[in-house]
């Protein structure tokens, strides 16, 4: 491929998809600076394996592998958002308890979704920015977590019980 | 349906993922159980203050602005490039190359080994979701003259359909599902107290060699005949499967 076409394609096919590529990032290392550093080396890296992608989705491509680029960040500065281990135990246990009213849910405020959100594990965190925020479908998120289909669907499951917990927790204390 | 159902599925209703003849069962079973429907009823609450609450973050414009300049600065690097700089370097950095794909590249396509894989977890996951939720078959029929047209207009292609009841492999029915980004045939078989997913699609990506495999605890075959891709899955043993796919293809040849 020739260089002012590979661009002129990546252009097209890939760099809408920054702002898409970025609210990963910025919910996977949860910090700005950080966000923008891993989002560009991987878009660049995306860009020197272009001849790789073999046409379809850009936006799933991109956040591919701005996902890998994440993980790899998390491993070396944040070891331990790696080292949750999820209890299906502690999830049984969970899913007996009626979460909050609708009505409160409805009212969470801004403030506490973020928090309840940043509260969340990693894989449950990603989980549910790739759906709610992103709009992407099971197969689309299986791709780009690279886990079966079953498994997106169950990771939702916990990530928003816990998401409901944490802001019926809140609004109880208030 | 009912409560006992995994309770996911009220997720995948949520997230409209579940196929139509789940989707109305659950609509059902949503007006008759009131525990579910509030459950539900918290979700949709939820799923309303998410989308409400300006939780995405928009990329700066500066960074943007960094990003378009990085990559055109990238491209006109390696363009100017002398070739016979390439060359000297080309062995070990062909070599890095190489294991940086392998290392960090993500597997979407449908032809590497990845691709495989993903489609693998599909497949059992589909094989898995049949099971679960009590619903094998959109049409039950041990019947090939009904379930074979039962799929037209439902697919671009048409599955062949046999029956191997006189070797101890009813056809039961089948059913539509989705794998590999596309809709696929699912032919459901019995053996005793087993099922065997059939799923069939027509050939679309370079030819695959037939393999036979294990994972999670399921049996796969798969084989390529007549222009199509089969995958045999079932938790019945390996020699009994692969008794299950030499029929399948002996009956699928067309006469000559």
């Amino acid at each position: 491929m020739r260089q002012a076409e590979k661009r002129a394609d990546f252009e097209a096919a890939v760099l809408p998809h920054l702002d898409a590529a970025y609210n990963l990032a910025r919910w996977l290392v949860r910090n700005e600076s950080d966000a923008e550093d891993v989002a560009q080396e991987a878009t660049l890296k995306a860009f020197r394996f272009f001849e790789g992608f073999r046409g379809g989705d850009g936006r799933a491509w991109l956040l591919t592998i701005v996902r890998n680029a994440c993980y790899s960040w998390l491993r070396r500065n944040r070891g331990d958002d790696l080292n949750v281990t999820l209890d299906e135990e502690i999830h049984v246990a969970e899913d007996r308890r009626a979460g909050p009213e609708a009505e409160v849910l409805r009212q969470a405020s801004a403030r506490s979704l973020q928090h309840a959100l940043e509260g969340l594990p990693t894989v449950l965190r990603e989980a549910i920015v790739l759906r709610e925020l992103e709009g992407l479908s099971y197969a689309e998120i299986a791709s780009v977590t690279e886990i079966p289909i079953g498994t997106v669907m169950s990771r939702l499951s916990r990530a928003r019980r816990r998401l409901q917990q944490a802001l019926g927790g809140k609004e109880a204390l208030q | 349906m009912s409560c006992t159902e995994p309770r996911e599925l009220v997720h995948a209703y949520l997230d409209g993922e579940l196929d139509l003849v789940r989707s109305v069962e659950m609509e059902e079973h949503l007006r008759e159980c009131g525990a579910c429907a509030a459950s539900y009823e918290r979700l949709r609450a939820l799923r309303a203050a998410l989308s409400a609450s300006g939780l995405r973050f928009a990329a700066p414009a500066a960074f943007v602005g960094r990003v378009r300049s990085a990559v055109r600065a990238e491209s006109a690097k390696t363009g100017r490039r002398a070739p016979r700089r390439w060359l000297a370097f080309a062995a070990p950095l062909a070599a890095a190359a190489a294991l940086l794909m392998f290392l960090s590249l993500p597997r979407v396509t449908e032809t590497g080994r990845g691709g495989t894989d993903l489609l693998l977890d599909e497949i059992v996951s589909g094989h898995v979701r049949s099971l679960m939720v009590s619903h094998l078959t959109d049409v039950t029929s041990t019947d090939k003259h009904t379930v074979k047209p039962w799929f037209d207009g439902k697919l671009d292609f048409s599955p062949p359909v046999v029956d191997l009841a006189d070797h101890g492999f009813p056809l039961l029915g089948g059913r539509l599902d989705y794998l590999g980004k596309r809709p696929v045939a699912a032919l459901v078989y019995g053996r005793q107290r087993h099922f065997i997913n059939l799923f069939v699609w027509p050939v679309d990506v370079a030819p695959s060699a037939e393999e036979t495999l294990a994972r999670q605890g399921f049996q796969l075959v798969h084989w390529q005949q007549g222009g199509m891709t089969y995958w045999a899955i079932s938790d019945l043993n390996a020699a009994e499967l692969a008794e299950f796919a030499e029929l399948e293809r002996a009956r699928a040849q067309p006469p000559r």
